[in-house]
């Protein structure tokens, strides 16, 4: 079978043909003749544009040939390299790729070696990862492959070499894959600015970007190309999409629950559809999600039919069997989170499921391109809301992919971890100028609008802490000398910096180690099933089972940095929960989920239970006009509760949560706590809240104000554990911590608590150290979502509606049905403590 | 995510605990107090832990030496004692005292002045620190207690020691609090790291192995407003 890419003759085969005469050696042409192909026309016509000098975007659908593509204008210009000489010096790496997966390279390398004997190139391809043994690694320094298959993190390392500006001198073109995947996080920042340094040594270097659709096209045109003069753009080449999927919502036979996110009542129609295709991608958000419907699949599994799990705390031998499994076609389905989102060649999709709202349209449009992976051919999926308002939003989503919306986030500034890490590599590789230097990173899109003064204080940072107590001068990592250079002062720098390189700061997290029933602690050596966060496995008591890998494991205890396990059983099985890999809800989903409500014409799209909901709750209370934010307030029990409907998604309401309750305090309204979910905001107090906001103490403006976004969120920044944990991240990244000493990893805990430490200590000392006004930019762009929450409050100024109510509302039932639900956290430690130390009291009397 | 604020109000008291015959507070900020003697113990300053790590390429701020003196001076002026034990690893290397900035140096002279003041050696910092007043003991006995730095592997009534970093866990509702404790059993007892920049370790681990009774063992787990007192059954591991 020839490969997908190519299965398809191009729209207009005859300006094709000509093109292709004129661009395409010989040997290209005699090959697609072969196969009885053509070239597409975004291929020739990334080619011509490769050949004039450009660099170029390529954004085209799954299925399109992007990869061919992108490397076409390197293999034809090696095509027609005169053939190295016995004697002559062995030729520098030609092209670069550069992918966000380990695994994405090595499919790369398969996939492209394939038509580059065919054709009879003389073109060698390797691959050079976390995994490649150091044999290879030091003869690919001798003698580099033409084309270098690798990730963010090598490249990083290969800069920050002494001898990288000859190891690249020969390098032309550097392809960038899944680049919309790529800009969006610190690795993104660490790519720009080692692209930034390689022009520095090749200034004629072009970029190929290959990318899915998105929302900004020119951010990702800039960022490929030096920011000299700024706004600079690549060229750009935009495959229109293939077939409409065929996207339907599971119109359940069901009730649709009011909230949670299992989905669990439409596990028989899932199964049914498993049996009805050949092979099923089964999405889901998280990895709980993940558990829980493998699990209940297999439960339902009659016939029992091969379904796999896929996610990233698996054990990796475990999900490369899975993988290989699904490539050889041998599985019916696989559950899988974003671990499976990128282009990997996963074999014949015939349908993907999507379980739980998608969170945006264009992730939502990508997890469907995994089915079918043939542009031509629609894609079909489905999607299971696992609640009510999910519902509302599969809708929204599911209109915005037939209208080609797309909501993919906007790119963030250069982060100064980041930055500070690229400065040390920056001088492992050789001596710097600051100056030069300065415009360089300047070069790199992210940070086009650096100001030299945070350059300048970034540097003084990587010397010697940037501390404003000048204690550290003589320990001093980087010097500036005589003739104006900055040098390392001791090889044990480079040497440091290299087992420090990277971005991805993993959560403290132990290995789970399976032992025989029975041993309990004393058992040793079974195997090791994966990992998983070390604060949930610290809140599990001895005896306590819960789900992993698909197993129901008993917990037995912690063994230093292991969780040890054996078989467990029983009723009451905890799923873990795991900090990242919730998406919050897109901003344009958001807009139309809220547009939907207020306009009654188009619930007749939806499932007659939902609008029947929407159709009550309108009498009952009221539905918010598109553009205002409803407040109700209604008493319950012997507390008063107020629900807003901001739809937000759930870390802007957490925020805005905690914000509320402050002023609710100050205000003496006795506030007793508060939950948020991706659209509501519940929060109950002992006072009534809505005769407060009769007397004007405050009004509902006044305590939405959007001023709760200075001191109030600085106070409560400032002790709030996100920020310690991002302190963490953005202290392991520049280099401040280490993520491990040479010969010997340092575990989790001894990181968490030291970085604690050091926060505390340096937010009473200085502030305004650069690390914090690093940590602070990060918390508020991400577990914070401040920005939304700003734009969101200044939005709804003198727009907001309160209904006060006798009784709870029918649009307030999901968020009420999550109170209690999951563990309380921040604030209130000590009670617990009292608890603990009160309950000994009762039992023990006056003996302690 | 549920969020709950807290009600209660915590009224700060120091507890009294009685070791081998002696009435001694524990303060929630981490030090020992003996009103009858006047004499306060502190463990585990390792002042200058900071420059210690600069010295060897991780530059972690240096405020470290000033934030710990902050505290240890609040103390001392609240108790105002006669004696002061440091009861070892009072600097984390040593050449700490030697490399500890002249403000800092003068601070400590101040808070030294006046008082009996006995620097307890430690495995960090087993010689008299350069050029500070104090006298360097191996050990210290004061009526019926020894203070040490490393507890003694054979009992010995009324210890006081230090070097291991004693941590205590509950897990209530769900949830798990750490927070550094005097750790004791009536007999004996090991004090909470007071340094700025000390880790701690879980008073079940290994480490602690045959040190305790563990039928009267309670560990003093330092809160925010108080001491809590938890008994040894209520601990948890990790």
């Amino acid at each position: 079978m020839p490969p997908r890419y190519l299965l398809r003759v191009t729209e207009q085969p005859r300006l094709a043909e000509q093109n292709a005469a004129v661009l395409l050696p010989e040997p290209f042409v005699k090959w697609f003749g072969e196969k009885g192909w053509s070239p597409r026309v975004h291929q020739l016509e990334l080619l011509a544009k490769a050949k004039s000098g450009q660099s170029v975007l390529l954004i085209a659908p799954t299925g399109a040939g992007k990869t061919l593509a992108g490397f076409l204008p390197s293999l034809t210009e090696l095509a027609n390299r005169p053939k190295r000489k016995p004697g002559q010096a062995h030729r520098g790496i030609h092209t670069l790729y550069i992918s966000p997966l380990k695994a994405l390279a090595v499919d790369i390398e398969r996939n492209l070696g394939k038509p580059v004997e065919e054709i009879g190139l003389p073109v060698t391809i390797e691959t050079r990862t976390g995994d490649t043994p150091s044999h290879k690694r030091q003869r690919q320094k001798l003698v580099p492959p033409d084309i270098l298959l690798t990730t963010p993190e090598q490249l990083a390392l290969l800069i920050a070499s002494n001898d990288a500006k000859r190891f690249f001198e020969d390098l032309r073109y550097v392809v960038l894959d899944e680049l919309h995947s790529l800009v969006t996080s610190k690795r993104g920042h660490l790519l720009a600015l080692g692209l930034a340094r390689l022009r520095a040594f090749i200034p004629r270097l072009q970029t190929i970007g290959l990318s899915a659709t998105v929302a900004e096209p020119d951010e990702l045109r800039r960022w490929l190309v030096a920011q000299n003069p700024p706004g600079d753009m690549a060229g750009l080449i935009t495959v229109a999409g293939g077939a409409k999927p065929d996207i339907s919502i599971l119109d359940s036979r069901e009730r649709v629950p009011w909230s949670g996110h299992s989905a669990r009542y439409a596990i028989p129609e899932i199964y049914e559809a498993i049996k009805e295709h050949r092979t099923t991608l089964l999405f889901v958000n998280t990895r709980s999600q993940a558990e829980l419907l493998f699990q209940e699949l297999w439960r339902a599994n009659e016939d029992s039919l091969p379904i796999a799990l896929h996610h990233g705390s698996l054990d990796v031998g475990q999900r490369r069997r899975v993988e290989k499994a699904m490539a050889d076609n041998a599985l019916r389905a696989i559950v899988a989170t974003s671990t499976l989102d990128l282009g990997i060649d996963w074999g014949d999709v015939d349908l993907v499921v999507h379980v739980g709202a998608p969170k945006g349209a264009s992730r939502l449009a990508q997890r469907i391109g995994r089915a079918n992976h043939r542009m031509d051919e629609p894609s079909k999926a489905i999607l299971i809301p696992a609640n009510r308002f999910e519902v509302l939003e599969c809708r929204a989503a599911l209109d915005a992919n037939y209208l080609g919306a797309q909501d993919t986030p906007p790119l963030i500034k250069g982060a100064l971890d980041v930055l500070s890490q690229h400065v040390l590599g920056v001088a492992c590789g050789g001596p710097f100028d600051a100056d030069l230097l300065f415009e360089e990173v300047r070069g790199a899109a992210p940070y086009a609008a650096l100001e030299r003064e945070t350059f300048d204080r970034v540097v003084d940072f990587v010397a010697s802490g940037g501390y404003a107590l000048k204690n550290y001068e003589r320990y001093a990592r980087i010097r500036r000398n005589k003739d104006g250079l900055w040098r390392i002062s001791h090889p044990s720098v480079a040497q440091q910096y290299r087992l420090n390189v990277g971005t991805i700061v993993e959560m403290p997290e132990l290995n789970i180690r399976y032992v025989r029933q029975g041993r309990g602690m004393a058992g040793r050596g079974g195997p090791v099933l994966g990992k998983i966060e070390e604060y949930f496995a610290e809140t599990l008591r001895p005896g306590d089972n819960f789900l992993f890998a698909g197993k129901v494991l008993r917990f037995e205890g912690i063994r230093e940095n292991e969780c040890v396990v054996s078989n467990g059983a029983g009723a009451n099985i905890i799923v873990p929960s795991y900090a990242g890999g919730k998406f919050p809800l897109s901003t344009y989903l958001a807009e139309q989920v809220r547009g939907m409500l207020a306009d009654s014409d188009r619930w007749k799209l939806l499932p007659e239970q939902v609008a029947d909901w929407l159709r009550i709750q309108q009498e009952k209370s009221v539905l918010p006009k598109r553009g205002d934010l409803l407040v109700e307030t209604f008493p319950r029990g012997n507390r008063h509760y107020m629900v807003a409907y901001p739809f937000e998604g759930r870390l802007a309401h957490q925020t805005l949560g905690m914000l509320l309750t402050r002023r609710l305090e100050r205000a003496h309204a006795r506030p007793l706590g508060f939950v948020a979910t991706d659209y509501s905001l519940a929060v109950w107090a002992l006072d009534d809240m809505a005769a407060l906001f009769k007397a004007r103490k405050p009004s509902l403006g006044q305590l939405f104000d959007e001023d709760m976004l200075g001191d109030d969120l600085e106070d409560w920044l400032n002790e709030s554990w996100m920020l310690k944990r991002t302190f963490r991240t953005c202290a392991v990244i520049a280099g401040l911590i280490e993520k491990r000493f040479p010969g010997q990893e340092k575990s989790g805990r001894q990181v968490t608590v030291s970085a604690d430490l050091i926060y505390d200590v340096l937010r009473s000392h200085e502030p305004d150290h650069i690390l914090l006004q690093a940590t602070r930019a990060d918390a508020s762009a991400g577990l914070l979502d401040v920005s939304r929450l700003g734009e969101m409050l200044s939005r709804v100024r003198g727009r907001i509606m309160h209904k006060h109510l006798d009784q709870i509302s029918p649009l307030a039932v999901p968020v009420m049905l999550e109170i209690g639900k999951e563990s309380v956290n921040g604030g209130a430690n000590d009670t617990l403590l009292m608890e603990a130390a009160d309950l000994v009291e009762e039992a023990m009397g006056d003996r302690t | 995510m549920n969020f709950s604020l807290s009600r209660a109000t915590l009224i700060a008291e120091a507890d009294l605990v009685g070791i081998a015959g002696e009435r001694a507070v524990c303060d929630r900020r981490g030090v020992l107090y003996f009103p009858d003697l006047r004499l306060l113990a502190v463990s585990d300053l390792h002042l200058e832990k900071g420059s210690s790590f600069a010295k060897r390429g991780a530059l972690i701020p240096p405020y470290d030496t000033g934030a710990t003196l902050l505290r240890l001076q609040a103390v001392i002026a609240d108790y105002q004692p006669r004696i002061v034990v440091s009861l070892g690893d009072s600097f984390h290397d040593g050449g700490g005292a030697e490399r500890m900035h002249s403000s800092f140096r003068e601070r400590l002279e101040a808070m030294m002045a006046g008082r009996d003041w006995f620097w307890v050696a430690g495995n960090h910092d087993p010689d008299a620190p350069a050029d500070l007043p104090g006298e360097t003991v191996r050990e210290l006995a004061v009526g019926s207690l020894l203070f040490r730095h490393e507890p003694s592997k054979t009992r010995i009534e009324g210890e006081i020691s230090g070097h291991l970093h004693p941590c205590a866990r509950i897990v209530q509702r769900g949830r798990s609090v750490r927070r550094r404790c005097f750790a004791a059993d009536g007999g004996r007892m090991i004090m909470p790291a007071f340094g700025a920049y000390t880790g701690s370790l879980n008073v079940l681990d290994r480490a602690y192995a045959g040190l305790f009774r563990l039928e009267t063992l309670v560990a003093y787990m330092l809160g925010a407003d108080r001491i809590f007192a938890i008994s040894g059954s209520m601990l948890r591991p990790g």
